[in-house]
């Protein structure tokens, strides 16, 4: 009688390099066995749009609306980077009320973009409802962002110098009604994040990420202060007018008393940023000074000053994902010599190959979503099971994601 | 708690939706018949949700105030603008045009500004509506 040999083998599941849950291209493989993810490769390098390299042929100021268009959620975010970098090569000091105008914008869009977040994280759980209060509120925010800048994702609102349109007084009555509005939702969308059973068994110890791992591996944004790193480029260095503001750096400790770093400190933190957003809006409407809003008013003026502009700089963000970088470098041309940006993605997905590793499948659309990669575009697994190839698709990993949540609540 | 979404789910069931039907309340079954229809005055269109204040719709080019200093095609971030020599004015193709009124900014005649229009949708990128000369 022969024997039949049983040996355990392990699958691979590769993911990418095009694939919904990740803002850039990017290749996984995971090792499966069973349900269980065993290892996780990451490789990267396949974003490529010459974004970069269409700004060797553009002026700085039609770059900012090239930066604006690198991401659609960030789309203050990299335009406000490239401008800080511009401004210390060619020695422009903005006007004061300017700083604050700034900061208002980049608080803003950190709601809109947490909400979307928080959205896109309960429907990744199966718990459709939440998405939609969630983007009920983010509409609203977005209305106030079009009432101030014209426009609801790309605002348009940032200029080198300065920024592009004041806040007039009788535009305050509807921005301070708005954050009322804002926070009554908040509290409400606090209690079903942090009460509700169903986001609490998903979320509490899974994608665990330590406090060592999120250090050693660079993560940064909302990914490493839910995991108790106090990293933030707000309070670490001093821009915009954040050195004003009464702005301290949080992480999940502040409402719950411990860190544990898994999915669901992350919502809190999140949750906990939208809050602290609200009141930096309110804090910069009090203490805004009068005064100028652009520092050079005539952009043809403008526009020579910068072609003189000699140099290189940094300059740094924090978006609502982390610290988003900006290196530019002019050499006396109408264009620059070099633009490279680093968004804060590409930190935050290798924290993913330890938070990813003894979860199972239906773990990774929640665990991947809560470093906030665009997850717009997920879902395309192919699965190698006996030489024989199928795939999942993203219908079907939600699914499994959805099954699993029944299943728990059994 | 179980079911802390139920209340708000709940009175949703009663609230009126928010989506404005525009520009009709239920789609028409032949939409050129329903527009010959609005043409002759026997159906009406839903109005769109009105915009906001210093809305940045389709550009409006005041021809006899135009120097021709070409500062705009400088600026214009997607390169929507042609400079013609001999009459020494501009032509705007709007199916480029990023609406950012960049232009606006930088005229030192003010000749360009923005209007509130924004149905701009047509099949063909050089239409005669979507060119601004």
């Amino acid at each position: 009688m022969s024997q039949t040999q049983t040996t355990k083998t392990t699958y691979h599941i590769p993911i990418g390099p095009i694939h919904p849950a990740l803002k850039e291209p990017v290749y996984f493989e995971f090792e499966i066995a069973g349900e269980k993810i065993v290892d996780v490769d990451v490789k990267l390098g396949h974003v490529h749009r010459a974004v970069e390299w269409a700004s060797r042929k553009r002026n700085p100021i039609q770059i900012l609306y090239l930066a604006e268009r690198i991401c659609g959620i960030c789309s203050y975010c990299h335009p406000a980077a490239f401008t800080l970098a511009v401004e210390k090569i060619a020695d422009i000091e903005v006007p004061e009320r300017a700083e604050y105008l700034r900061v208002i914008q980049g608080e803003l869009e950190r709601i809109t973009s947490h909400l979307l977040w928080a959205g896109v994280a309960a429907h990744e759980i199966g718990f459709d409802t939440v998405l939609y209060l969630t983007w009920q509120i983010r509409e609203k925010v977005l209305d106030l962002t079009e009432y101030l800048t014209g426009n609801r994702i790309t605002k348009g609102i940032m200029m080198i110098g300065g920024i592009r349109r004041d806040i007039t007084k009788d535009m305050l009555p509807r921005i301070k009604k708005d954050l009322e509005y804002y926070k009554e939702c908040y509290d409400k969308l606090g209690k079903v994040f942090l009460n509700d059973k169903t986001v609490k068994m998903r979320s509490q110890d899974a994608g665990i990420l330590t406090k060592d791992e999120a250090m050693k591996l660079c993560a940064v944004g909302p990914t490493t202060r839910a995991s108790g790193v106090k990293k933030d480029v707000r309070v670490d260095t001093s821009y915009f007018a954040y050195g004003d503001l009464d702005i301290e750096c949080i992480t999940p400790e502040v409402l719950t008393g411990e860190v544990n770093g898994d999915v669901y400190d992350r919502i809190i933190q999140r949750l906990l940023e939208v809050k602290q957003a609200i009141e930096l809006i309110e804090d910069c409407i009090d203490k805004m000074p009068s005064g100028d809003i652009v520092a050079e008013p005539k952009l043809a003026k403008l526009l020579n000053q910068l072609k003189k502009a000699n140099g290189e700089a940094i300059g740094i963000h924090e978006a609502p994902r982390g610290e988003v970088i900006h290196y530019v470098k002019m050499d006396g041309n109408e264009a620059p010599f070099t633009w490279k940006v680093r968004a804060p993605t590409y930190n935050n997905i290798l924290p993913w190959i330890p938070m990813l590793k003894g979860e199972q499948i239906a773990d990774i659309p929640i665990v991947a979503a809560s470093t906030d990669p665009c997850m717009s575009c997920t879902n395309r697994v192919g699965i190698v099971k006996d030489g024989r190839k199928y795939e999942l698709t993203k219908e079907q990993l939600h699914k499994l994601s959805i099954a699993k949540t029944r299943r728990l609540m059994k | 708690m179980r079911f802390s979404m139920l209340p708000s789910v709940l009175a949703q069931m009663f609230k009126k939706p928010w989506t404005n039907k525009f520009p009709a309340k239920y789609a028409p079954s032949n939409t050129t018949k329903y527009l010959e229809d609005v043409g002759a005055g026997k159906a009406k269109i839903n109005p769109p949700i009105e915009t906001p204040p210093d809305f940045r719709g389709k550009i409006v080019y005041d021809k006899e105030k135009c120097i021709g200093c070409q500062l705009c095609i400088k600026v214009c971030p997607c390169e929507a603008i042609e400079f013609k020599p001999k009459e020494k004015k501009i032509k705007i193709y709007l199916a480029r045009c990023c609406f950012c009124s960049q232009c606006n900014d930088i005229c030192p005649v003010k000749c360009l500004s923005m209007s509130d229009e924004f149905l701009l949708a047509e099949a063909d990128p050089y239409a005669k509506e979507l060119i601004v000369e």
